[in-house]
């Protein structure tokens, strides 16, 4: 290479440098797992030994030990000092994107609302955090108290009669509506219904759960125009195998179904129960309840309109609301309150048995609490009109970006709305998982795109939610300005990206799944030279 | 960096593949893909000829002024690749503008067949065969469809209308997976992306491993009766296509056995069969309902209508008149269904390449009778309703409304259907 050839290959590399430049930085850390920076020998902690008084009363302690318990050869745990152990977690909590670091509106249906740190608090307290799931009942007074209380409300929002806490999460609520459908059909001599009918703008785990229930799943898609069901696709579904219908509301979509209670009655009058999943129930709170639409029970997720944290599979929890006649068939135990004192009833006659451990997730029950009493009734109603206009604020805006444009264009939206990149994706070659990824380079995080079945082209799925302000708002736009920009003028810089992100992309290899090193013992099976 | 390894390791597993047809050649280190270029497809469209088959129609076309659109459609198809190839290899802006078409050994018929285009793109095609220049025809396109074959390519891509398609199956049947880029009149068959855009898109998803395979129809009309006035598809077989897997990834992260999504669909159409066992079974055209066949261990004929009674086979390829006869002596009592799948690409579930199940046949069975069966890809890929077009304005609007659709084992949809 020439000195001249060289310049100009310097000159370029600072034009396509400028041109990536989007003033973010992730920070990114050359961090190895623990496990690769093990040094055997050092370590953290030094144990005392066994106390003089202890060593007289057991003898040697590893040998009262059954033997059973006791291990063959030490785990195979990494070694390393404190410090090291410190700077590895900080470094990777500096490679993590979350609420706490920044803009995370993109994550629609996902309703990233705060996490009031006071919340964190109570819940963290030694009341809470030290109590045992075995406790006599006597003693766990103020606990029973909260999740009684905690139910009223859920009650008093979903029109419904009793609740429980047992699911850990949505989807784990939806499984828990599919498994009291089956119960009730069976207790009335019905095992004959076997058909859940859903719609393609529901929650995935509304057919999801209804196929682990072991029904067959008959799915309805919305209509191009208005984005609703139908009564006449409805009526195609419902027969006499229908066993009931579990849909989401509003839809995935952010469309309200105008046609909701005439679908329940349908569904009754063919002999079914009707299921409302509210997961997402940010937009409607107070607004709407489920029952008074006609609906026999409804799911909420506490970690996502109720403001309990969420992400990374952290500790979820889905609330499921009953009318009385289901209320039999809930997972057991539920709280009962009669006047005096609180109790756990165990002994409900057709419970569908136990759907997760003890009572449920307590912490998050606790902080929704706290979260619905600071809020209160006027709270809850403001936080809905809050989370709807500044999603009506974020569509206005959207749309002013080129190649941007939204489904069911003619259909007010509630809390969260789906785009799509279809034009820009012809007109360019840049598909929304390109544009999403060139997302990450300006220090927000990246939207969500759609649940399946994918029936927006090329789908761009975002959430403002009530906590966020104009301005977050404001730089998510702006973001999709600059990166639209570039999909017409250069391309090749989308269709790369990120460039300024913690990783480049992810890898999608569906097939191989069970090649994917979850663990290091797996890791040091599949790469034996290491 | 996913494109990076995929690729590569895509490339290797092909390198490892058994020696190809026409052999000698050593195990390329790139990709092969085929061209062909039907220069002459389309040009009837613009001029109001519905169609460009035969010598006389574009001697017409080129009277009334026709411009030749196949190559520029092929062309656009061929610069997306390109830069779709250079991401996939090497994955930054800088190495998208050197060597293009590193990643693919491109093969074609010479001239407006396909040489020029390429060379156009920035490709170094090897190229086959010779043509006389302005006057080719479809055995043109049988013969390059053969040497290209011959030549070991793994994609046929090829821009053409319906015609085009037929030659192709013609000359290399079901034995290589095929991608159209539309450029004619007359798109009936299911073998064809959306836009020339897209069609890069799907061989840079079959490159890249990530695409699945699946039959779709070779279909074709009646030219003349088509200026006529009327449509008379026929089904002339199926050839494999690349579908865009992604669309539907999540749905089918459940299921990681791979393209078992056509048997899951005949375990659903099982399903039906079970639950009314005394019924005379009438079963239409299509790789869709031959997989209910193959399951019940039949030798049902592909594009043909079969019937069947207690899992027995009781007459193969019946016409129209035989399916009349056959449903005014059956008794009362017993019933007829009949199981029917989705034209690919075109959402036809009565009237295109089916012309056996005519009104008489629909009505004679009724709308309870029908079982509709189609995978969802298939339904989702249509991005709207089912179509009906018996001939008989009554019985359209008979079909018209909602019907359910078996799209696997235990999975439903209600679908839309007009005329």
């Amino acid at each position: 290479m020439t000195h001249i050839d060289e310049q100009a290959a310097e000159a370029d590399r600072y034009l396509e440098y400028q041109a990536i430049d989007t003033g973010y930085r992730a920070v990114r850390w050359h961090e190895k797992t623990l496990y690769e920076q093990s040094r055997p020998g050092s370590t953290n902690a030094i144990l005392p030994p066994v106390e003089p008084g202890i060593v007289a009363l057991v003898g040697d302690v590893a040998a009262a030990l059954p033997a059973a318990a006791r291990r063959a050869r030490p785990p195979e745990m990494p070694e390393l000092s404190e410090p090291e152990i410190l700077r590895h977690y900080i470094r990777c909590s500096q490679m993590t994107y979350g609420y706490d670091s920044g803009n995370s509106m993109g994550l629609g249906t996902c309703t990233m609302k705060y996490s009031p740190r006071i919340n964190e608090q109570l819940a963290a307290s030694p009341k809470v955090k030290a109590l045992h799931p075995l406790q006599p009942e006597e003693t766990i007074q103020g606990i029973l108290e909260i999740m009684y209380g905690m139910r009223n409300w859920l009650c008093e929002l979903g029109g419904m009669d009793e609740v429980t806490f047992q699911p850990r999460g949505g989807g784990h609520g939806a499984f828990t509506d599919a498994c009291m459908i089956r119960a009730y059909h069976h207790a009335r001599g019905d095992d004959h219904r076997d058909e859940i009918i859903t719609c393609a703008v529901s929650h995935p785990c509304n057919p999801a759960t209804a196929s682990a229930a072991g029904f067959k799943v008959i799915s309805l898609y919305p209509d191009e125009i208005t984005g609703e069901l139908g009564i006449d696709a409805l009526k195609a579904a419902i027969s006499d195998r229908t066993a009931g219908i579990m849909m989401t509301a509003p839809y995935d979509t952010g469309v309200f179904d105008s046609q909701i209670a005439e679908y329940a009655r349908l569904v009754h009058e063919a002999g079914g129960v009707v299921s409302l999943d509210q997961a997402n129930f940010n937009g409607v709170m107070t607004r709407m309840r489920a029952g008074d639409l006609g609906a026999d029970m409804v799911h909420f997720n506490l970690h996502k309109t109720f403001s309990t944290p969420h992400g990374s599979y952290g500790p979820g929890a889905g609330a499921v609301a009953v009318k009385k006649a289901f209320r039999d068939f809930l997972p057991v135990p539920v709280v009962e309150f009669d006047g005096t004192k609180y109790r756990l009833n165990s002994d409900l006659p057709h419970t569908i048995g136990k759907v997760g451990t003890f009572m449920g997730m307590v912490p998050n029950v606790v902080k929704a609490y706290a979260w619905v009493l600071s809020m209160g009734a006027d709270g809850l109603r403001e936080a809905s009109e809050w989370a709807v206009i500044n999603n009506n604020y974020l569509i206005k805006k959207l749309l002013e970006v080129r190649g941007v444009e939204i489904s069911w264009p003619n259909r007010r939206k509630l809390q969260e709305a789906r785009f799509s990149l279809a034009k820009l994706h012809d007109e360019t070659g840049v598909s929304t998982t390109d544009f999403n990824y060139r997302l990450a380079d300006f220090g927000v995080q990246t939207y969500f795109e759609s649940h399946v079945p994918r029936i927006v082209d090329e789908p761009v799925t975002p959430e403002p939610t009530e906590s966020i302000s104009k301005e977050d708002v404001d730089q998510f736009v702006a973001a999709f300005h600059h990166i639209s920009a570039e999909a017409y003028s250069n391309a090749e810089i989308v269709k790369t990206a990120p460039h300024r992100s913690i990783v480049h992309r992810e890898i999608h290899d569906y097939e191989n799944l069970t090649q994917v090193p979850f663990t290091w013992r797996v890791w040091k099976r599949t790469h034996p030279d290491g | 960096m996913s494109e990076l390894s995929g690729g590569a390791e895509a490339s290797r597993r092909s390198g490892a593949a058994p020696a190809r047809p026409g052999g000698g050649a050593p195990t390329p280190a790139r990709r092969r893909i085929g061209l062909i270029v039907n220069p002459l497809a389309g040009i009837g469209g613009r001029v109001g000829l519905k169609g460009s088959d035969g010598a006389e129609t574009v001697a017409r076309a080129f009277a009334l002024g026709a411009v030749p659109m196949a190559g520029a459609r092929a062309a656009e198809t061929l610069r997306a690749l390109a830069g779709a190839a250079a991401g996939t290899a090497n994955g930054t802006a800088a190495d998208a503008r050197r060597g293009h078409s590193a990643a693919i050994e491109l093969a074609t018929y010479p001239g407006e067949m396909g040489a020029d285009v390429a060379r156009e793109a920035g490709f170094d095609p090897v190229v086959l065969g010779s043509i006389e220049a302005g006057a080719t025809t479809g055995a043109d396109t049988r013969r390059a469809a053969e040497a290209l074959h011959a030549w070991g390519a793994e994609l046929l891509v090829f821009a053409g209308g319906d015609g085009t398609a037929r030659d192709v199956f013609a000359a290399v049947g079901g034995s290589v997976p095929v991608v159209g880029i539309p450029a004619g009149v007359k798109i009936h068959s299911g073998v064809f992306a959306v836009n020339p855009r897209r069609a890069a898109e799907l061989v840079a998803e079959f490159l890249a491993g990530r695409a699945g395979l699946e039959d779709r129809e070779v279909m074709d009309i009646d030219e003349e009766l088509f200026r006529a006035g009327t449509v008379a598809a026929r089904l002339f077989g199926y050839m494999r296509m690349p579908y865009a897997r992604a669309l539907v990834q999540g749905a089918k992260a459940g299921n990681p056995g791979g393209p078992s999504t056509l048997r899951d669909v005949a375990f659903g159409v099982l399903d039906e069969i079970d639950r009314d066992p005394g019924a005379y079974w009438i079963l239409g055209p299509g790789t869709t309902v031959k997989a209910v066949a193959d399951e019940l261990g039949i030798e049902k004929t592909l594009l043909g209508v079969d019937l069947l009674h207690r899992g027995r086979l009781v007459a193969a390829d019946v016409n129209e008149s035989q399916l009349l006869a056959f449903l005014a002596r059956k008794p009362e009592s017993v019933r007829a269904r009949l199981v029917v799948t989705v034209i690919g690409g075109q959402g036809y579930l009565f009237g295109r390449g089916n012309q056996q199940l005519s009104p008489a046949v629909i009505r004679a069975i009724g709308k309870a009778g029908l079982v509709v069966a189609a995978t969802l890809d298939k339904l989702h890929a249509l991005g709207g309703p089912l179509l009906v077009d018996t001939g008989d304005a009554e019985c359209d609007a008979y079909l018209s409304g909602h019907i359910k659709v078996i799209t696997g084992e235990a999975d439903r949809v209600i679908w839309r259907v007009t005329a």
